[in-house]
């Protein structure tokens, strides 16, 4: 791939001319911002439009999650499918307490997930320890193991509360700049 | 004994139920390793040294009349003012005789119990929670690990004198990149509401309630 005159239609070689028309396409890119804004948009509408959580089920708000993936509330209208496995999922729910044993577990789950990717904290328990807070055994929140985007309080949250929360994590997706501009 | 036993007679009809031609039964198998007998809800309850426990439970299994041969549960219970603060409760079911009975054997601090895995295998896994939770050692478990706790957990939580919210907690650090054990540190200490609860701590009257306590 070289750069080619746009007049005489002759390939132009390494050099100050080829250099400058680098240098004007880059500014036009630079001030208007056209080509990359649209890309972003495009990139975050396919992001949040198939966001794909990892099922990390640890207590009764996994039943609730559950119920948002049923027939009822149907969370594959949103394009969210339950992934078994965390190396093709977007978003990792985390739905419980989680407990001093299960968070290298958490963590390393997390760590094996692609980027970009999201944590959504379910529940009293996950946020922040909830009914097991003084415990010798609980994390008291689980963003002292992983970084979270959402936090659904409820003890459990309800479906639609996820869901709700899921709706959040994708407003919150698409307003992110994909993109850093220079 | 059976001459006492009349239909109207409730209380004669109890002393000779199925639990107490048991208890007698079981007097004269255990004999000297029996210290204790009683009916509690209708279940019996043994009373028996820790050092005997293999034997009575193997007796208790392998007589043909008796037949306890379900182990449903193994644990303990602390009690920190005793002189032999732990008390071991076995409760065993005999589907022969539709009948349940519990074992109760007194255990001091750092004393050794004798496994029931020879007796029972599916006291395995209760012993190790037994020693998890309390610490109490029993003696030729096969593989006597940690079952609940994290890995590398120290104390025993369910002891009376084990603090509510542990020694550490866990924390990703960014720089050794892992999760790591740091000394708890509370942002607020644990406050007991119990005051508050109408079923532990409220004596006063509600006002119109006078009728209900007279009633009952």
């Amino acid at each position: 791939m070289g750069v080619i005159d746009p007049r005489t239609a002759a390939p132009i070689g390494p050099g100050p001319e080829q250099d400058a028309i680098l240098k004007a396409v880059g500014d036009e890119i630079t001030n208007r911002g056209f080509v990359i804004a649209s890309a972003d948009k495009l990139f975050n509408w396919a992001r949040s439009g198939s966001l794909w959580p990892m099922t990390f089920g640890l207590a009764c708000c996994a039943v609730e999650m559950m119920h948002s993936a049923a027939s009822r509330y149907d969370m594959d209208r949103y394009g969210m499918l339950f992934r078994p496995s965390p190396r093709q999922s977007d978003v990792m729910i985390v739905a419980g307490t989680l407990t001093n044993k299960m968070a290298p577990a958490l963590r390393r789950v997390y760590d094996q997930m692609p980027e970009p990717r999201w944590v959504l904290s379910m529940g009293s328990c996950a946020n922040g320890g909830g009914y097991y807070h003084y415990s010798y055994a609980v994390v008291r929140g689980c963003d002292r193991i992983v970084p979270v985007d959402v936090y659904v309080p409820g003890c459990p949250p309800t479906a639609e509360a996820l869901i709700y929360g899921l709706l959040q994590l994708q407003k919150k997706i698409r307003r992110t700049a994909t993109i850093a501009r220079g | 004994m059976t001459d006492n036993v009349t239909p109207d007679n409730q209380t004669a009809a109890q002393e000779v139920s199925a639990q107490t031609t048991m208890i007698e039964h079981l007097r004269k198998l255990l004999d000297a390793d029996l210290q204790d007998a009683a009916v509690v809800q209708d279940q019996i309850v043994l009373r028996i040294p820790a050092s005997s426990i293999q034997q009575v439970l193997a007796a208790l299994r392998d007589d043909k009349y008796a037949a306890f041969n379900q182990l449903s549960d193994l644990t303990a219970v602390d009690y920190p003012e005793r002189p032999e603060r732990f008390e071991l409760v076995y409760q065993l079911l005999s589907m022969r005789n539709n009948m349940r009975l519990r074992l109760l054997a007194a255990v001091g601090e750092g004393q050794a119990v004798p496994s029931a895995t020879t007796v029972y295998s599916a006291a395995n896994w209760a012993e190790r929670e037994v020693w998890d939770m309390f610490g109490i050692f029993f003696a030729g478990h096969p593989d006597l690990r940690r079952l609940l706790t994290d890995y590398g957990f120290e104390g025993h939580p369910l002891r009376k004198d084990f603090p509510l919210t542990g020694h550490v907690e866990v924390r990703y650090d960014d720089t050794l990149r892992r999760v790591v054990n740091e000394p708890v540190s509370l942002v607020q200490e644990f406050r007991d509401f119990d005051f508050l609860s109408p079923w532990e701590g409220m004596q006063a009257q509600i006002p119109g309630d006078e009728k209900a306590g007279k009633e009952g």
